[in-house]
């Protein structure tokens, strides 16, 4: 099966700070499910942000999609970028646009022509339960609602990696099953590799997934 | 209302470099045009032992443009009443020739200086007289009203530009976060930076098109037009083609020097 990140010896630590991951190895097969846990402060979203290239290798290597990022170029970074869909705990939506737009964000980046763009869009805004809301923006919408646009985002480009920083952390029940749903459908019907970052896998899992634990600067599978 | 706010501070800023920058250029040509003005009605009178040729005087000094010689009849006239005929020609012919030079442009205190030079290195002339008192006077005159006006306009540049850095370091902080949200689904930097240059490049046109509309309506004001008349000067205030291209040139620089400046600064935040 294909590996679709591969670290070997990777360290990480922002800038003079002390190292916060290792010199860990693990991989990562194309189409799992991962869950990242951890204490708070332990690393998780460092190693996250460091799977889309938002902090570079100290040391050691860490191949994603077979771009290495140790040393990556700007264009290349983009390139990695353009196939992964992101989920922040904090959205990181624009705020100066329409859902309808924000969601549309990386199917512009990608190039899709206009109708394609709409359909997808209008697709999804249905998959999140937010299709009567389409010309909304962010800070118009509660917490729960925003996490989900963020998520039907990430999944507009029919990504080959969705990387998820504590999706649910701050959600009510109803958006929290739904992001875990649709992250379970992409997985599963898609074949997207899905690593998500947090403190709880929730007890009704559909797919079979791989649990990563991390403490003290290094990682280990969990059984 | 959000989208005039947006743009209002950078036309703002913007327009008044425009102001600056026309008001200049119409002081220039107005001072250009009284130099004119007072060129026309200067010259330079050259007293000669001996009759001179016009190409003589124009081998001198590049300055001169047309010699005419000044007849003695109304010195004469006021003497001849108690002379003979014969004694009034004895006095032709003994009087100096006298020349009135006029010259080109209106010349610096230094060009005049360096004319008289000239002029009295021709054997014959005896004397020059070049009114360079009250030339002098009118030359400084003029250099500091166009010293005052230049500072005045760099300052409201300088005060503009500073108001610029201010709304660029406001841009910054609005851009930022949309500017980073792209980059996280791998957006290139043209890409991430198009909304930036398009409201830098609408701002410039607007603030173009604004100083336009001004400086038409003054070019046209009736009052103003008596008022340049009144001291003898006519000049084109306002080009429509030529100053509104500077104009344009000049704003659309300007906001996009801003636009690069903020994506060039631009640090992605994750």
């Amino acid at each position: 099966m294909d590996k679709v990140i591969v670290a070997k010896d990777l360290s990480l630590s922002y800038s003079n700070s002390e190292t916060i991951i290792n010199k860990v190895n693990f991989s990562v097969n194309s189409g799992s499910f991962v869950f990242i846990t951890g204490a708070s402060g332990s690393g998780k979203s460092t190693l996250l942000k460091s799977l889309f290239g938002g902090l570079k290798p100290k040391q050691g290597s860490l191949v994603v999609g077979g771009v290495e990022l140790s040393n990556v170029s700007s264009s290349k970074l983009n390139f990695l970028r353009r196939h992964i869909g992101i989920v922040f705990q904090d959205y990181k939506l624009v705020k100066e646009w329409s859902i309808e737009k924000n969601i549309m964000l990386p199917l512009i980046i990608n190039g899709y022509e206009k109708g394609v763009t709409q359909a997808q869009v209008d697709k999804l805004l249905k998959h999140v339960r937010l299709n009567h809301q389409a010309g909304k923006y962010p800070l118009e919408l509660s917490g729960g609602e925003q996490q989900r646009v963020a998520m039907a985002r990430a999944l507009a480009h029919n990504p080959i990696l969705i990387l998820a920083d504590e999706p649910t952390g701050n959600l009510d029940d109803y958006s929290s099953q739904l992001i875990w749903n649709l992250l379970e459908g992409a997985n599963s019907q898609l074949k997207t590799t899905v690593i998500v970052v947090t403190h709880h896998i929730p007890r009704n899992m559909s797919v079979d997934y791989k649990h990563f634990h991390i403490e003290y600067g290094s990682i280990h599978e969990v059984n | 209302m959000k989208s005039i706010r947006n743009h209002l501070s950078l036309v703002i800023a913007l327009l008044s470099i425009l102001f600056s920058i026309q008001v200049f250029m119409i002081v220039e040509r107005s001072i250009d045009a009284y130099k004119e003005n007072l060129a026309s009605n200067y010259s330079v009178v050259v007293v000669s032992q001996k009759k001179l040729s016009d190409k003589s005087f124009f081998a001198l000094n590049d300055l001169i443009e047309s010699v005419s010689e000044l007849t003695p009849d109304s010195v004469i006239k006021k003497l001849n009443s108690n002379m003979e005929a014969k004694n009034v020609e004895l006095l032709k012919l003994a009087l100096p020739k006298f020349y009135k030079l006029k010259l080109k442009y209106y010349p610096n205190p230094q060009e005049i200086k360096q004319l008289k030079k000239d002029l009295l290195k021709q054997k014959g002339i005896t004397k020059v007289e070049d009114f360079s008192n009250n030339h002098d006077t009118t030359y400084k005159l003029l250099v500091l009203f166009k010293n005052v006006i230049f500072v005045f306009s760099l300052t409201v540049l300088i005060v503009t530009i500073l108001l610029i850095f201010k709304e660029l370091r406001i841009w910054q902080f609005k851009h930022n976060e949309r500017m980073s949200i792209m980059g996280l689904f791998g957006a290139p930097i043209w890409l991430r930076s198009a909304v930036l240059f398009r409201l830098s490049i609408v701002d410039a046109l607007i603030a173009s098109v604004l100083a336009f509309i001004l400086f038409s309506y003054i070019a046209s004001n009736a009052w103003i037009a008596k008022e340049l008349e009144n001291i003898g000067i006519s000049i084109v205030m306002f080009d429509p083609l030529n100053d509104f291209l500077l104009l344009l040139g000049v704003a659309m620089s300007l906001s996009i020097l801003l636009a690069s400046l903020i994506v060039l600064g631009h640090k992605e935040e994750v």
